[in-house]
């Protein structure tokens, strides 16, 4: 198995958990997440007093997949993500030992 | 008794009641959100306190006949004593003392709680409730009494003040600046990021505010007549003024229009049409707006120069918009007083107001630090004092973004087998 994580634009969640329903995933996690990558934060003004924002909002998505989903998921993903602008995010894999479904005990690939 | 202008008082009262609260939206939209329910709270705490104190001798002492030389109202009046329904002001034509009592309880009320933005985040509840009881005590009833009873001295002396300008934006921006310098900066202070929680809230307190100043400025009047409508339009027109005015600024010097700015903009204009509106004509009014918005959009930059934290720039909008509206309307007042005699006078009644405050407010500040402490702890403080003073936070930030469930399939939380209501939050 492999745990594909994505760390993307906010505005971007409803378009990939769309295009991951339509492939096939029947569950992903969520997290609202601040950081930054090359594009860095931005500056604001209140009052004339500037703040520099380093981090800025994003969202965290992880889904756990079979091995031989994971490099067409990446894909999925990295479609649905895409803007073009500087700050997209990035997508990664990690592959994972085991899984379990917590109500049942099933294991494996059979837990997701 | 004038069934119109006592109608007129009556509503404008409430008026300004509402601006208070609004008041309480402005700075509680500019908090960082562990304290907002505190800022909150600090103005809306000044209706409870100030109108016990009103009407137990407030009243008296502002309004009450003169103790001599025009500097304090008598005890005639503790209780209301002496004053009952058909007490009139003036006249046969005249309206309810009530309704004037009512009228400026508001503004005694409104008073202290503007002082509020400048200690922001860092004052005990008790400490504060305390300062603004004997702060409107020893410093609002007289300063009242001064420019608004006819024996009062700088009433005398014809000092035009028409709705507050000196007796509540200067008393005030005054009073906050000498509270601050005892109470001393945040935590933090020019370090970390200190920005608005929540700037809607922050233009809902602006509208508020704007809204209930019409009776604030208009109802000042005290009749329904020429002078309140005069000040009406005035006040409309040196607010957007104003706004337009520090957004200009702002957006010379720091690059955009913000939001921020036009609320605080809009304040700056009715801060300074206050004293002079009645007085000046619609262009008047519109240059008394420019001026108060583009200064005071400067003036509160000083607070990092000079190093106080002043923090919500009380002293920024309130003191120098205060003293615009209060000395230009020296210049450019249109009802034959105007010119460098006025000015004068202007001048003497803004830099008394100013003296007398500051030292007053100054005293309070240290004595309150002596008797129980002015300053929340550094913990509270850093934790935030919306747990540490008021056991609650305001905001429930639990969900993270996407689609909501829909409304049809809320679940039977409650275990009794009957659907739960729509919508409804069931506690667990």
């Amino acid at each position: 198995m492999k745990l594909i994580t994505a760390v993307v634009k906010p505005h971007r969640l409803d378009e990939i958990k769309e295009a991951l329903q339509a492939f096939g995933v029947q569950g992903l996690t969520v997290t609202e997440a601040s950081g930054y990558g090359r594009q860095r934060g931005h500056t604001e003004v209140y009052r004339g007093a500037e703040y520099t924002v380093d981090l800025v909002p994003k969202v965290r998505i992880e889904v756990l997949v079979e091995d031989g989903d994971a490099e067409q998921l990446l894909e999925v993903v990295v479609k649905a993500a895409r803007t073009g602008k500087i700050g997209d995010g990035k997508v990664w894999s990690v592959p994972v030992d085991t899984a379990v479904r917590v109500r049942t005990g099933e294991r494996g690939p059979d837990a997701l | 008794m004038n069934g119109a202008d006592t109608a007129f008082v009556l509503i404008s009262a409430a008026l300004v009641m509402l601006m208070t609260p609004g008041l309480a939206f402005f700075y509680g939209g500019m908090v960082r959100v562990k304290s907002a329910l505190n800022m909150l709270m600090m103005s809306f705490v000044s209706l409870g306190i100030v109108s016990i104190l009103w009407v137990l001798y407030g009243y008296s002492l502002a309004f009450g006949g003169d103790i001599g030389g025009g500097l304090l109202g008598n005890f005639d009046h503790l209780a209301l004593s002496g004053i009952d329904a058909t007490t009139l002001t003036g006249g046969d034509e005249g309206i309810p003392v009530f309704a004037f009592a009512a009228f400026q309880l508001m503004f005694a009320a409104l008073t202290p709680a503007l002082m509020s933005g400048a200690l922001a985040d860092r004052v005990k509840f008790t400490a504060w409730s305390l300062f603004i009881a004997l702060w409107v005590t020893v410093v609002y009833f007289p300063v009242a009494h001064w420019v608004w009873q006819e024996d009062g001295w700088l009433y005398q002396l014809d000092v035009i003040d028409f709705a507050g300008g000196t007796a509540v934006h200067i008393n005030a921006g005054v009073g906050a600046l000498a509270a601050v310098l005892v109470v001393g900066k945040r935590i933090g202070f020019r370090k970390e990021p200190m920005r608005p929680h929540n700037l809607p809230l922050v233009m809902l307190g602006a509208a508020l505010l704007w809204f209930g100043w019409f009776g604030f400025n208009a109802g000042s009047a005290l009749a329904a007549d020429g002078t309140a409508a005069t000040m009406a339009l005035n006040t409309q027109v040196a607010t957007g003024a104003a706004m337009l005015g520090w957004l200009v600024y702002e957006r010379v010097r720091h690059g955009a229009f913000t939001t921020l700015g036009a609320a605080s903009g809009a304040v700056a204009g009715l801060v300074a049409i206050t004293p002079s509106g009645a007085h000046v004509n619609a262009l008047g009014a519109i240059l008394i707006g420019i001026v108060a918005g583009a200064v005071c959009s400067w003036a509160v930059s000083l607070k990092y120069r000079l190093g106080y934290d002043d923090s919500l720039d009380v002293v920024g909008v309130h003191l120098v918009g205060g003293v615009i509206g209060t000395l230009l309307v020296g210049v450019l007042a249109i009802d034959g007083v105007g010119g460098l005699n006025q000015l004068g006078k202007q001048a003497i009644g803004a830099f008394s107001v100013m003296a007398f405050s500051f030292v007053v407010s100054w005293l309070l500040a240290k004595l309150v630090d002596k008797l129980i402490g002015f300053r929340a702890t550094e913990d509270e403080e850093t934790s935030g004092l919306d747990q540490a003073f008021h056991a609650e936070t305001g905001y429930d930030f639990s969900t993270v973004g996407g689609t909501p469930a829909s409304r049809n399939t809320v679940q039977d939380l409650t275990g009794t087998g009957a659907a739960a209501p729509r919508n409804k939050k069931v506690d667990a």
